[in-house]
């Protein structure tokens, strides 16, 4: 196989005729170049919507209280629900649910500090809702179980009202006045997705109790469940439609009463649409490769016609028929490869070239505007080396498989038939 | 060297048969120039073929150099070839993309020997037949007699024991072609068993056994003291052209 006379017998034929070894090799350069373009745009199809989903933790559920729409056990309808802690205590019982928080708005109020100040939004947290939120801390630490013990006035903060109010001071261990309470700022939070901003300060929810007299209420639960399938995601649903419905007397099948927002229904579905698009990308991209590969096929088969005579003779010589298939499949596997490889490598030089340029885009438009709201439709779109190389050997096989039936015939030359004068 | 016994060939297109070869008794001894003749259609290539291993037959035996040729399987033939056989054909049949070098080398490079060792051997080759100044030329570039003496260069070279022609001289003028019917004198005279395939008289004269086929079968043997007559003949013939 590695015998350097039989591969200098090979570059000797493909140096006589450049020509067609180019366009033969084309064909494969090109399937395999559209294989890798087309991969590399799914990939960013998917990273880019998938990346929309980081602003929260991806199997997360927002429950949020309304007006009944249907009259039940002698109540009317349109009576307004409204969430107690014991509503969130129960459903954080419940089998599937892992981190659970109440969410309770006390409004917007001036916050001052030193000479700044702005109107901001505070709301009242359990500490599981950072991991809810997927929020990141830029500095300091979030709410904790003793904050929430002792009903600390403690405050995280998100990286707006940071910025606004504090510039360049690390606010951590400061003071911010809260309409007429003083705050201690504990941390900063920043947002994965900046649709869903940072203007915002966090509060325990038992401090929102005491000084903002929420007694009882909250206005919604947020939560993540275990790592669960999809089904047992919307099982989850249910029944915390039906609890909420036995505990505050409307009707189960009253949709209007209680809202309920499943992100990971909503991931799966996203996510399904790409492994479809994906299946649809590697499917178009094989069969644009099966078509250079069948164009390799042929133009062997046709090579091995033209060179019957030239079969015939080094058989005569005493060839063997191995060594004519040897010669043939060489030929074949090199055309293929190397110009897989050409393919591949400008296919991946593209598409890595987007992806920089994109970058650069994203860094200097957020430089420029500081606006972040923008969503991202498309992003990371490169192919990964495992699925590169799986490729190359895929495309060495194919190599063999366009060569095999040009080199049987090949083998099966009579010399007599060659060598006849016509 | 060569010995075969009723020899039967047929070709089949179809429905059709062609009996070809119809019972060859031929012996040849080692060393011996011959040249086989008849009309077309007599059977002389198909002799020609089945002696170089390049077909099968159906019934007979063919013993070369004390082996039984029969049934062989490609691989064994091919060896076959390489190892006792040199073919020189007609329109010469060198491979246009390789230079004289690369032709006269390549029964070396199927013998398994070293690239820089066999185009040694092969310019030694081109040497002895005068072509040592043409060694790089691609044979579009050389004229038929020299085209020819590289075909015979390439069927020396891997010392075999018997040379066999198919019309040698068929492409050439008569000045070149007894050129060429030299050099095979000069190889025969070396030992080397030489047989060629002529329909020209004058060639097969210079010959020292004649085999002339007839419709499948052998015809005439002409040899020695009969050799000289036939020679006187068609001299004769030759004279006026």
């Amino acid at each position: 196989m590695f015998d350097i006379d039989k591969w200098q017998e090979i570059l000797s034929t493909i140096k006589k005729n450049k020509l067609r070894t180019v366009l033969t090799g084309f064909a494969v350069a090109w399937g395999i170049f559209m294989l890798m373009v087309l991969l590399g745009a799914g990939n960013g199809l998917s990273n880019g919507v998938g990346s929309n989903f980081q602003g929260n933790a991806i199997n997360a559920m927002w429950i949020w209280s309304r007006e009944t729409s249907m009259p039940y056990e002698g109540f009317q309808s349109g009576r307004s629900i409204q969430m107690k802690m014991s509503d969130l205590e129960a459903i954080g019982e419940m089998d599937n649910v892992d981190k659970i928080s109440a969410q309770y708005w006390i409004g917007d109020r001036t916050y001052a500090f030193e000479n700044e100040y702005g109107s901001y939004n505070t709301q009242a947290c359990h500490p599981d809702y950072k991991i809810v939120e997927n929020y990141q801390l830029t500095t300091g630490r979030f709410l904790n179980e003793i904050d929430m013990q002792y009903g600390r006035k403690v405050m995280v903060i998100g990286t707006d009202i940071q910025e606004a109010l504090f510039k360049k001071i690390d606010p951590v261990g400061k003071i911010i006045r809260v309409g007429d309470v003083p705050f201690k700022i504990i941390g900063v939070y920043s947002e994965f997705d900046p649709r869903e901003g940072t203007r915002q300060g966090l509060i325990p929810i038992t401090t929102a109790q005491k000084l903002f007299n929420s007694g009882e209420r909250i206005h919604n639960i947020a939560l993540t469940t275990h790592d669960i399938s999809k089904k047992e995601s919307i099982q989850v649903e249910k029944d915390i439609r039906n609890l909420l419905a036995e505990n505050h007397k409307f009707n189960s099948e009253d949709e209007r009463a209680v809202g309920i927002y499943n992100s990971l229904e909503d991931y799966v579905e996203t996510m399904s649409i790409f492994s479809a698009i994906n299946m649809f990308v590697w499917l178009i991209g094989i069969g644009t490769l099966i078509a250079g590969i069948v164009g390799v096929s042929n133009i062997m088969l046709i090579v091995v016609k033209e060179r019957t005579k030239e079969i015939g003779i080094r058989k005569a010589l005493g060839a063997t028929p191995a060594s004519i298939v040897g010669l043939v499949l060489l030929e074949s596997i090199l055309i293929t490869a190397l110009a897989g490889y050409i393919g591949m490598f400008f296919g991946i030089s593209l598409m890595e070239g987007v992806n920089f340029l994109m970058e650069q885009q994203a860094q200097t438009s957020v430089a420029a505007s500081g606006d972040q709201g923008e969503i991202r439709m498309f992003m990371n779109p490169t192919v990964d080396l495992r699925i590169a190389i799986s490729a190359m050997m895929l495309l060495i096989s194919a190599g063999a498989l366009a060569g095999y039936i040009p080199a049987r015939r090949a083998a099966s030359v009579k010399p007599i038939e060659a060598l006849h004068d016509e | 060297m060569i010995t075969l016994t009723n020899i039967h060939k047929s070709y089949h297109m179809g429905t059709n048969s062609l009996h070809v070869l119809k019972g060859i008794d031929l012996e040849i001894q080692q060393g011996e120039f011959v040249s086989i003749m008849g009309s077309s259609g007599s059977g002389k290539s198909t002799l020609l073929n089945i002696l170089g291993i390049l077909d099968n037959y159906e019934k007979g035996e063919y013993f070369l150099d004390g082996q039984l040729i029969q049934n062989m399987s490609e691989r064994k033939a091919a060896n076959y070839r390489n190892e006792t056989l040199g073919f020189i054909f007609q329109s010469f049949n060198l491979i246009s993309f390789k230079n004289a070098v690369e032709n006269v080398a390549l029964p070396l490079y199927y013998k398994g020997v070293r690239r820089k060792k066999r185009n040694a051997i092969a310019l030694e080759y081109l040497d002895r037949l005068g072509l040592k100044d043409w060694a790089e030329h691609m044979p579009n570039e050389l004229s038929g007699g020299q085209k020819q003496r590289v075909a015979i260069a390439r069927a020396l070279i891997s010392q075999p024991k018997v040379i066999l022609a198919d019309e040698p001289t068929g492409a050439l003028d008569t000045q070149t072609s007894y050129e060429v019917m030299d050099i095979l004198k000069s190889v025969n005279a070396e030992g080397i068993t030489v047989i060629i395939v002529t329909h020209e008289h004058d060639i097969a004269a210079m010959t020292d056994k004649i085999i002339k086929l007839r419709d499948g079968n052998i015809g005439d043997l002409i040899v020695n003291g009969d050799l000289a007559s036939f020679k006187k003949e068609f001299s004769k013939e030759l004279q006026p052209a």
